[in-house]
């Protein structure tokens, strides 16, 4: 793998930069795999890299149907925060940002990891007494987060209008140590860097069926043939549903779609993440001075990668009571995507009821922050038929009754 | 925007003016089921990609449940009908081509 430096990018200045390797390569798929990852967004390819990487797994395949990151993982509004309130959330999501932290010298890729902190804005009575819980769980669980009082959440965002007579802000839970990253950078970085590791990465490569014998998963079906594999790792968040009905099971997800938009760019205002939750609505300002916003899940399902007007509608609407100068910037962009949500809004990372499948679905609108861990664990559990980290998200804890419940700690879906 | 008649008052409902819970016909399970039937009832979903029967309020109308049948994808609205009764009516499942 040709390195990225600073000496690199003047070596390749010299020759016009006509000498720049592609960053993974686009192989004809094998036969067979000893591990195959359906889905080539960010969880699908860090999975293929840590099971390279960590477990030395070489003979891998990720199968993307369309472009690796052009799902959720290009669609969400890169927001990354560890403090959530039950400990196996707390456990999985600080892993994820503490790899963010070095993500970017591990992969040799600069994915733009920017902690400039993440404050959840508390607008009701409620919101400050379950905030200020969180951040008593967070102590208790290592992540460092604080409940702060308006008047330093106006230090923090001077754009914030603090005493609005709808949603005045209370207070807010601030995390310091969170922040964004570049999205497609996240899933290029991993891309490359598993496929360094030998890993293939096979796009525009849909899977229309799953073998399965006597119970097991054998192979799979897809547009550009069939392919066996030992282990099938099934990575495909809103498409999840499709993907067990193939192999003729069903799981505790729906699909909806979640909406994003970004303005026109403007001057830098803004240096922090906000989400409102009370709202539904989540700002920060992008490195080209765009404000990225992101909204509430539609609830109903949904596979059309667009979101309703009224939803989108509510969410301005609230943000701009939030954020007053908002109401004359021009929306430049807007879109949807499929989150798959589960009852208690936390993921499953669990075997599958066939034996040799492996599911990593259910982050829901929260998914880009966990990359890095859930990547990890998916890894581990492939491999070693056990990890730690995806213990507590097992399938069965729907039958058991053991959630881990997220929905009530934020009140909204996140 | 999504738009569905309500078939108990008659009224072109706009989504905003309705409330969506979730899928329809399941079949609710009682004391002294086993765990895997509660699992499937409170839990497990179909999700299809393509037409769905959903239940729907008209919480801003008549305030009366309905069932929808629409497609996930295209977003086409085969009909609706009132929430009473275990499956869509003849010309409803007739529009859906049996892709239900």
């Amino acid at each position: 793998m040709q390195r990225y430096s600073v000496f690199a990018l003047v070596r390749q200045a010299m020759g016009w930069h006509q000498g720049w390797e592609r960053a993974w390569r686009s192989p004809e798929p094998q036969a067979a795999y000893d591990a195959v990852i359906v889905g080539g967004g960010g969880h699908g390819l860090a999975t293929a890299y840590y099971l390279a990487k960590n477990h030395g797994m070489r003979r891998v395949a990720v199968l993307e149907k369309g472009w690796i990151g052009g799902g959720n993982t290009g669609r969400n509004t890169t927001i990354i925060r560890s403090n959530y309130l039950q400990d196996p959330s707390a456990a999985i999501y600080e892993k994820a940002r503490s790899l963010y932290e070095t993500l970017s010298q591990d992969l040799n890729y600069n994915v733009m990891f920017s902690p400039r902190g993440v404050m959840m804005l508390a607008q009701t009575q409620h919101e400050v007494r379950g905030y200020r819980r969180t951040a008593q769980a967070n102590a208790l669980q290592g992540v460092a987060t604080e409940f702060i009082g308006p008047a330093r959440v106006k230090e923090l965002c001077p754009i914030i209008h603090v005493s609005g007579p709808r949603y005045p802000v209370l207070g807010a839970l601030w995390q310091p140590r969170g922040g964004t990253a570049r999205h497609d950078a996240v899933a290029w970085s991993y891309a490359r860097g598993a496929s360094d590791l030998g890993v293939d990465i096979i796009q525009n490569c849909a899977v229309t069926g799953i073998d399965v014998e006597g119970g097991r998963v054998t192979g799979v079906q897809t547009t550009r043939g069939p392919i066996r594999c030992g282990k099938l790792g099934v990575v495909v968040a809103g498409h999840s549903g499709v993907l067990a009905g193939m192999a003729g099971f069903r799981l505790p997800i729906e699909s909806t779609a979640l909406q994003a938009l970004v303005s026109e760019p403007i001057k830098p205002c803004m240096d922090v993440v906000v989400m409102a939750n009370t709202v539904h609505g989540y700002m920060s300002q992008s490195d080209k001075g765009e404000m990225v916003i992101g909204g509430g899940a539609d609830g109903r399902n949904d596979y059309t990668q667009r979101g309703s007007f009224s939803h989108v509608e509510e969410t301005l609407r609230a943000l701009i009571e939030t954020f007053p100068m908002l109401s004359r910037l021009k929306m430049l962009r807007w879109w949807g995507g499929i989150v798959d949500m589960t009852g208690d809004r936390s993921p499953i990372i669990s075997k599958a009821p066939v034996e040799g499948m492996f599911l990593n679905c259910g982050w829901g609108t929260g998914g880009f922050k966990a990359i890095p861990g859930s990547g990890w664990a998916m890894a581990e559990l492939m491999a070693k038929g056990h990890s730690p980290l995806a213990s507590a998200f097992g399938l069965e804890r729907f039958r058991e009754g053991r959630f881990v419940d997220e929905s009530v700690a934020a009140g909204v879906a996140h | 925007m999504l738009r569905l008649t309500c078939p108990c008052c008659g009224v072109e409902a706009d989504e905003s003016e309705l409330t969506q819970g979730g899928a329809a016909h399941l079949r609710r399970e009682g004391p002294g089921s086993d765990e895997a039937a509660f699992e499937a009832y409170l839990f497990l979903r179909d999700n299809p990609k393509g037409p769905h029967l959903e239940r729907w309020r008209h919480s801003y109308g008549c305030g009366k449940w309905f069932i929808a049948a629409r497609d996930t994808v295209t977003m086409q609205v085969f009909g609706t009908y009132p929430a009473q009764g275990s499956g869509p009516p003849p010309d409803i499942a007739a529009r859906m081509g049996g892709r239900a």
